[in-house]
């Protein structure tokens, strides 16, 4: 069960995200995967060869966290932001 | 129920190596039938459950030795027995116990081949299969009993040497042997020396599974003891994770290797009867032995100085001392149940000394007038 | 090695020194490797009583990752060497990670045979449809009709239904999940670290390179079809189904208790009179 981390009155927590560009192997799973579309694709290519995604809408992240469990690499993790 | 049946007995072979086994603190036997050493599983069904030990009767030979493997790691002195169709399907995993260095000790009671062969009849043809069968550049400890007191001292003596250097170590009977009903002298506990595993004396922080001294033989963690080690079958360096450079394949290949090689003088043993004047040598091991040893006592009677150069352990095997020995004697000859086997091993040895060959194929072990006419064949033409 | 720092979150249950893995973009085996750190972190289960043990394979390889004390045995042969490590130290929880070939063609009499015997073992099965780690060719789960390197004109063989399989053979728990599905996977995990008991669970993961290139899919397409064609359907085993192109039956399908080889084993020492 994905339990959406509202507090009580409704207000959506934050969470931030944070993507490991250096284990990234570009399966773009976060990117197609997120239910908020948080990610987004970028057209960089880095020293690897690789596209990391950019996190382009953190401030609309549930804290579900498929993206950091879908990660083949371990690459993504999502933290609530302590306020 | 005592681990360490003390007494003298009359047993046959298989009986004695189980006991053996018992004796030397073997506490995990995994099993697969097969004609003739079926009776050593047989035996331990009984008494590992008597003793506190594990046993398992396997779907099949591979299952068996990958066990025995498990249980090496799990910290367990582990053995099973079988005859050449079980070892040629388990050297793939023997190839693994070389090269996770798993102490393990594998009965081979030799009957008749090639494939199915005389299930129940004798043969000494599995020798150099035991050495070379499995892939790659490995090195093993083979012994060869020639009595049912044998099958039970090198049995001990088999866990002993794979303990202490980390390798598969293989008995080699025959089936003669295996099923040879004879007296068994079973010492007092105390009497029976053991070996067990060097330890890692570092903390486990610092263990590095597969870094050895000048052994060269590795401190053994086992499974549960903390120290969260990593084996594979792959090549590794010394911690353990897989190293595919060549710099790593050498490294590794020569000290799995050297370890029984610098190490041979030490693991090889040899009985010499009346080598010290003789113009001809005899070699032979296992039951081959004693027919042998009547023909050179024979042969003494006769005037003909004869020798008999017994081959306790047949790897490594001591080429160093049948060389010494071969300048001194005139002519060397070699007595095997196969078509030839460990008399390459003799020739190459002694070269150029010559080797007369008497091959025994079938069940019938030479008996001893035979190799008295092959010897005097050797001496006088 | 990797760029890993040692404040990585799974630095108690994963060997974050040898991160990131070998295993391809898309891979499914890195997830299942997460699954596992974090079952094992979440059971609270003793890391030093696990050895992780693997077979030969991409799956294979899964077991040095893992920070437990860890074996890579021969192609087929996990489970017979995790039977010997369970049944000579029977506080040991043997946890075998390996392949569908590597579990099902070499090694299916072993396998069939370990959970007759309700050997105390976890077995998570990674089911790609095909031997990955040579390129890709046809083994015992491939779809008929699948063009492989060794079926150019078509897989002519029929593919087991692993679930029906092991259940049949006396497995005490069976379960199948896609690597999609990850919570539900760790979640299984989880009840096979603490069951005691021959469990087995089936991982339908992606082969991005292998399978996925040979069907023309992208990683991003493999996974939609995980989550599209799993559907969690509470049947007998027999009924749980697969056809990676159309419906996966997900689930748990076997969850019941019996007595381990260990147990029955340890009766015998009364029998005997062991001392």
């Amino acid at each position: 069960m994905i339990e959406l981390s509202k507090e009580p009155g409704g207000r959506q927590k934050r969470h931030r995200i944070r993507v490991n560009e250096s284990f990234c192997k570009g399966c773009g799973y976060c990117i197609e995967f997120c239910p908020r579309h948080v990610f987004e694709r970028t057209e960089e290519i880095n020293d690897r060869g690789v596209s990391p995604p950019r996190v382009a809408r953190q401030e609309d992240c549930l804290g579900c966290e498929l993206c950091a469990r879908l990660c083949p690499e371990l690459a993504v993790s999502v933290e609530e932001e302590k306020e | 129920m005592s681990d360490i049946l003390t007494g003298t007995h009359f047993v046959h072979g298989d009986w004695a190596c189980a006991e053996g086994a018992i004796a030397a603190g073997c506490r995990f036997y995994a099993a697969y039938p097969i004609t003739p050493a079926t009776e050593i599983a047989e035996r331990l069904a009984s008494r590992l459950p008597e003793v506190g030990g594990r046993f398992i009767q396997f779907e099949d030979e591979l299952g068996a030795i990958a066990s025995v493997l498990g249980a090496s790691y799990a910290g367990l002195k582990a053995m099973t027995a079988t005859s050449g169709p079980g070892i040629s399907l388990m050297l793939e995993n023997i190839g693994l116990a070389v090269m996770t260095e798993a102490p393990c000790v594998i009965v081979n009671v030799m009957r008749g081949g090639p494939s199915t062969g005389q299930p129940t009849a004798g043969a000494q043809g599995d020798v150099m299969q035991c050495r070379w069968g499995t892939h790659g550049d490995v090195e093993i400890i083979a012994l060869a009993p020639e009595s049912v007191q044998e099958m039970f001292d090198l049995t001990v003596e088999a866990f002993n040497l794979s303990e202490e250097y980390r390798v598969p170590v293989f008995l080699l009977p025959d089936a003669n042997i295996g099923h040879l009903y004879e007296r068994l002298d079973i010492p007092e506990k105390n009497k029976v020396r053991t070996v067990n595993r060097k330890k890692p004396i570092v903390k486990p922080d610092k263990y590095k599974p597969f870094e050895a001294d000048g052994s060269l033989v590795p401190p053994m963690a086992c499974f549960g003891e903390g120290y969260r080690f990593y084996a594979t079958g792959l090549t590794h360096d010394e911690n353990g994770y897989p190293d595919m450079t060549t710099e790593g394949q050498d490294r590794l290949v020569r000290r799995l290797c050297d370890k029984i090689r610098r190490n041979a003088d030490r693991i090889q043993r040899v009985e010499e009867y009346m080598v010290e004047d003789c113009d001809l040598l005899v070699v032979a091991y296992g039951i081959t032995a004693r027919s042998a040893m009547s023909a050179v006592r024979q042969a003494r009677v006769e005037g003909l100085k004869a020798g008999l150069f017994r081959l306790i352990t047949l790897w490594p095997f001591p080429d160093k001392k049948l060389e010494e020995l071969a300048g001194r004697v005139k002519a060397v000859v070699v007595a095997e149940m196969n078509y030839g086997q460990l008399v390459r091993e003799v020739e190459r040895a002694v070269r150029p000394t010559r080797v007369m060959f008497l091959p025994k194929i079938g069940d019938e072990p030479p008996r001893p007038d035979e190799i008295l006419t092959e010897m005097r064949r050797a001496l006088y033409g | 090695m990797g760029n890993a720092n040692n404040n990585h979150p799974h630095s108690r249950t994963l060997r974050v020194d040898r991160l990131p893995h070998i295993w391809c973009q898309g891979c499914g085996l890195g997830i299942i490797l997460h699954c596992y750190a974090e079952a094992l972190e979440e059971t609270g289960i003793d890391l030093d009583r696990v050895v992780t043990i693997s077979g030969i394979g991409c799956a294979g390889r899964a077991s040095g990752y893992v920070n437990t004390d860890g074996f890579h045995t021969t192609h087929g042969r996990a489970l017979p060497f995790a039977t010997g490590v369970g049944i000579a130290k029977p506080d040991l929880k043997p946890v075998v990670i390996s392949g569908d070939g590597d579990l099902f063609s070499i090694g299916g009499n072993h396998l069939i045979h370990a959970a007759r015997r309700n050997v105390d073992v976890l077995v998570v099965c990674s089911n790609n449809f095909n031997y990955g780690m040579t390129g890709a060719q046809f083994g015992p789960t491939t779809p008929s009709g699948t063009r492989t390197p060794t079926s150019p004109y078509g897989n002519i063989e029929n593919p087991f239904n692993l679930v029906a399989l092991v259940a049949a053979a006396g497995a005490t728990y069976v379960s199948r999940w896609t690597v999609y599905h990850a919570q539900m996977l760790k979640n299984s995990m989880k009840r096979g670290l603490e069951k005691r008991g021959f469990s087995f669970i089936e991982v339908i993961s992606p082969c991005t390179t292998g399978y996925g290139r040979l069907n023309r899919m992208s990683p991003v397409d493999m996974m939609r079809a995980l989550r599209d064609f799993g559907k969690i359907k509470k049947v007998p085993p027999t009924e749980a189904t697969i056809d990676p192109t159309r419906e996966i039956v997900l689930g748990e399908f076997v969850d019941v208790e019996k007595p381990t080889y260990n147990d029955v084993f340890s009766s015998l020492y009364g029998k005997a009179g062991a001392s």
